[in-house]
């Protein structure tokens, strides 16, 4: 098939950016979305042009680097799929397809569609972990976790840290990645102990860090690849005001 | 040259505890004044990094991802071995011992592997208590599930997506030390050169990948944890940007390189569908549990798989190894998978793949079971090929997969440069020539939390009157004026052909040449095409843009003038090897019935190539695999 693209072109942070024509002939269905522009970049390539910068790598929709607004959507028309596992049989021929970077004033772009989401460590460093060094564990079965407990730990904890979440969000926010790991933890025994100084730690960080408050609209819950669910932003404002509450 | 891998002396349950009891220590004030450089920020490379920043070593980590989040372990999908005995079915270290050593063919060292069972039950807890939602039994304990090529429940799994949870696991550890200002955090750096000063690894030559700059990086060690270069083959379940170049480079500093040519080739790939395809996608091995893999009976059958009648197929894993059947180790079921589809057996349109069949588990476990176990698998495969796994079978294929070859390192995971280390699927260890499902995760895990924090001290105790690197040292400034040159160069060829064209064609020759099955006479044509086609890159290759700026070309080109060589020494490697061993299978040493001849008297050793300068061939030093403990066996499944 036949498809037209319109691509966001930008150079580097600083520089204006534009949306910028290509046609591709003979796409196959089969063909997943990053072939298309890896197919695209070869051409490219070839006659001494740039090629289209975009983020990817493991290409099983798992490590989270890839991620493109397409159409306007984060990650595309599927439903909870990354980019990298959005095929073209998604598409039909003669389709014009808008490729775009994920915008967040958090996510600076560095070149077309890469951004830089390094304000997502900068959470994590703030809290997002258990305080335990090499050597201190006790044997595992110690711990017992009931069953559904370790699924619900499980299901906050899926969460690749594309930004989908962020991009798609009109303000913004990182609510919902900063909630998932605050849910997976909080669950835990052995993540409780400080359960009070990582959520207002994270949340401070979210904000020092440029992202916008959570209005609800759960756009992001639409988007995300992993299916994290918002119920995890209730838990990180009911851990939140709990917190403060306990403060000393 | 016969190399000493320094194992401990004793019994080889004592060995690992007496080395721990000896290895010699830093007080913590000299540990402030100490630099490590850890390169690799995956599952390896976080943990070593967290556990050594912990024992209040300065570290500086360096990754390409964007974050440390995103490194390859992250897609280990089916899970990681420990002999926890959870299960109560007989399994213990010497177990699981004897099951790694045996499915490596006996080609990896006793000491090093008993180390890793040794281990493995830690790893487990420390990954418990870093919060890692391992999956439960209703009782809260602890579930396990089988895995190929063993007989005991020992696999840990979080869903499909215990790579993900081990390395968040190891990236948040490290994120907490970089909080604590004990690591200073590198992302989108790569590493182009080491840099020894007196004989010792005393630092990096690294480019920042946003702006192009090169930077000088000095340490009192250096730590490679860059993991596997089966990208080499093109097609592969690896990343994209997976690749060879940190090892490559520290071979040709003078570190030397063990069985570069064995490469795991996993059985439970998707096939390739177009010539457009960049990237082959794994489905976990964990399927072979429920799953029944099948071709029919009759060649070039061209009827949709639910039209062929049961009698009419031949389930042939079961067939041929009735012990343990569709569970049989990976280069076994791999090879013959590829012998039924060579043979004309193959399914799907292009008669490439054979079927992973559901139906037998569906119909006595019930829909809700199987999607309990595998459902975020089948809904990956539909999201790939359109099929619905649960009406018929998947379509799977054999596709390069993991590096059992790598730097070549002794006990400590030392390589032959004095300071420089090798973690993970970067070193040669452990896995000897084929390794077992679940082992991966395993041995990055246990050499990042277990052994550098032990054996990186050990070496570091003789560094304590050391100065501090002086990156002004006139070893950086050659090492970054190669490095520069090297740039320059590949940037001037200004020829018509982008770096994955060669790339391509490189995977093609190593795919049928020093794959899954190898000949004398493949593999001197795979040399004499390499080099051609490495001339030819010389000649032709083309990158838009300047090394001044964001240029993923550049960065591809980079790589694949690394692969051209590797895959040279790989052949090179696969040719001297007049054996077949696990993954490593000579055509000319077989069975009547096809199964791989070991050749104990010849080839129980490590081959180890050193670098003899440009142009000049690579010299074999062995090392002599002594089996002390156990008596090596034919490796028998049936």
């Amino acid at each position: 098939m036949q498809v037209f693209l319109k691509i966001w072109r930008q150079a580097g942070p600083s520089d204006a950016g534009k949306l910028v024509d290509y046609s591709l002939d003979n796409i196959s269905e089969e063909m997943s979305f990053l072939d298309m522009l890896d197919t695209l970049n070869d051409m490219l390539t070839r006659k001494g042009e740039m090629p289209v910068e975009f983020d990817h790598d493991c290409r099983e929709g798992i490590c989270g680097q890839c991620g493109v607004m397409i159409n306007g959507r984060a990650h595309g028309p599927l439903k909870n799929t990354t980019t990298c596992q959005l095929h073209m049989r998604s598409f039909k021929n003669g389709d014009t397809i808008y490729i775009e970077p994920f915008r967040a004033s958090s996510f600076p772009i560095k070149r077309d569609l890469k951004v830089d989401r390094s304000a997502f460590d900068k959470i994590i460093q703030s809290g997002g972990f258990i305080t335990e060094r090499t050597g201190q564990a006790p044997e595992a079965n110690d711990i017992p976790i009931p069953f559904e407990t370790a699924e619900e730990a499980f299901d906050a904890a899926a969460c690749i840290g594309c930004g989908a979440c962020v991009a798609v969000c009109k303000n913004s926010s990182a609510a919902l990645f900063t909630a998932a790991k605050i849910t997976h933890l909080a669950l835990l025994p052995q993540g409780k102990y400080e359960s009070q100084k990582r959520v207002l730690n994270m949340v401070n960080t979210m904000d020092e860090q440029g992202f916008g408050h959570c209005s609800n609209t759960e756009a992001c819950e639409a988007e995300c690849p992993q299916q994290i669910s918002v119920l995890h932003i209730a838990r990180m404002n009911y851990e939140f005001n709990k917190a403060l509450v306990l403060k000393k | 040259m016969a190399l000493d891998p320094k194992i401990p002396q004793g019994e080889l349950d004592k060995k690992w505890s007496h080395y721990k009891a000896t290895a010699k220590l830093v007080n913590p004030a000299n540990r402030r004044k100490l630099d490590i450089i850890v390169i690799g920020a995956g599952l390896a490379g976080s943990s070593a990094a967290a556990s050594l920043a912990e024992q209040g070593y300065h570290i500086k980590c360096f990754c390409f991802h964007d974050t440390p989040r995103r490194a390859h372990s992250v897609a280990a999908q089916g899970g990681v071995n420990a002999c926890k005995n959870y299960h109560n079915d007989g399994d213990n270290i010497f177990r699981m011992f004897y099951d790694t050593l045996k499915g490596g063919d006996f080609r990896a060292r006793e000491a090093n592997v008993y180390r890793l069972a040794e281990c493995s039950a830690n790893l487990i807890d420390q990954a418990v208590a870093q919060g890692v939602p391992f999956a439960r039994e209703y009782g809260g304990y602890l579930a396990n599930r089988s895995f190929g090529g063993v007989q005991v429940s020992r696999t840990f799994y979080a869903r499909g997506q215990t790579g993900q949870q081990l390395l968040l696991g190891a990236y948040q550890a490290l994120m907490r030390q970089v909080a604590a200002e004990q690591v200073q955090m590198f992302t989108r750096h790569e590493m182009l050169d080491v840099v020894l000063i007196d004989g010792k690894a005393k630092g990096v030559i690294v480019r920042n990948m946003d702006t192009g700059e090169i930077e000088r990086h000095g340490a009192h060690a250096v730590i490679l944890a860059t993991g596997g270069f089966g990208k080499i083959y093109y097609l592969s379940t690896l990343a994209m940007a997976c690749n060879g170049s940190a090892i490559w480079r520290a071979y040709k500093k003078g570190a030397y390189m063990g069985n570069p040519s064995w490469t795991q080739i996993h059985p439970t790939s998707l096939p390739q569908s177009g010539e457009n395809q960049s990237k082959l996608t794994l489905m976990s091995e964990s399927l072979r549990n429920d799953g029944r893999i099948w071709v029919p009976k009759a060649a070039n059958d061209n009827r949709t798989a639910n039209s062929i009648p049961e009698g009419e197929r031949d389930y042939y894993l079961e067939r041929k190894y009735p012990a343990f059947g569709n569970l049989a180790p990976r280069d076994i079921a791999s090879r013959a998978a590829k012998e039924r589809i060579d043979a004309g057996y193959g399914v799907g349109p292009t008669h490439n793949a054979v079927y992973l069949d559901f139906s037998k588990a569906l119909a006595e476990q019930g829909e809700k079971k199987i999607t309990a176990k595998y459902g975020n698998l089948f809904r990956m495969y539909e999201k790939i090929t359109g099929i619905n796994a649960y009406k018929e079978p998947m379509r799977i294929s054999p596709a390069a997969h993991f590096s059992m070859g790598g730097l070549w390192v002794d006990y400590e995971l030392m390589t032959t440069i004095p300071g420089l280390f090798a973690l993970g699927e970067a070193n040669f260890a452990d896995h000897g020539a084929n390794r077992l499902g679940a082992n991966s995760l395993l041995q990055a895990c246990v050499d990042g939390y277990f052994v550098a924090p032990i054996t990186v001290p050990n070496y570091l105790a003789g560094e304590i009157r050391a100065a501090k690197v002086d990156i002004n040292d006139e070893a950086f400034a050659i090492a970054e004026k190669n490095v520069r040159q090297q740039i320059d160069t590949l940037l001037a060829i200004k020829g018509t052909q982008p770096a994955d064209h060669f790339h391509k064609q490189l995977g093609r020759i190593l795919y049928d040449k020093c794959g899954l099955s190898r000949s004398a006479e493949g593999l001197q044509q795979a040399i004499a095409e390499i080099r051609d086609l490495r001339a030819s890159f010389y000649i032709d290759l083309t990158i838009p843009g300047t090394g001044n700026e964001i240029n993923s070309e550049l960065e591809k080109a980079l790589r694949v003038a690394d692969y051209l060589e590797i895959g040279e020494l790989m052949c090179i490697d696969a040719l001297n090897r007049n054996e077949s061993c696990g993954a490593h299978f000579r055509e000319e040493y077989q069975t009547p019935d096809g199964e791989a001849m070991r050749d104990d008297a010849h080839y129980a050793y490590v081959s180890a190539w050193q670098y003899d300068g440009p142009g000049l061939p690579p010299i074999l030093n062995k090392e002599n695999l002594h089996f002390e403990f156990v008596q090596p066996t034919v490796r028998n499944y049936k």
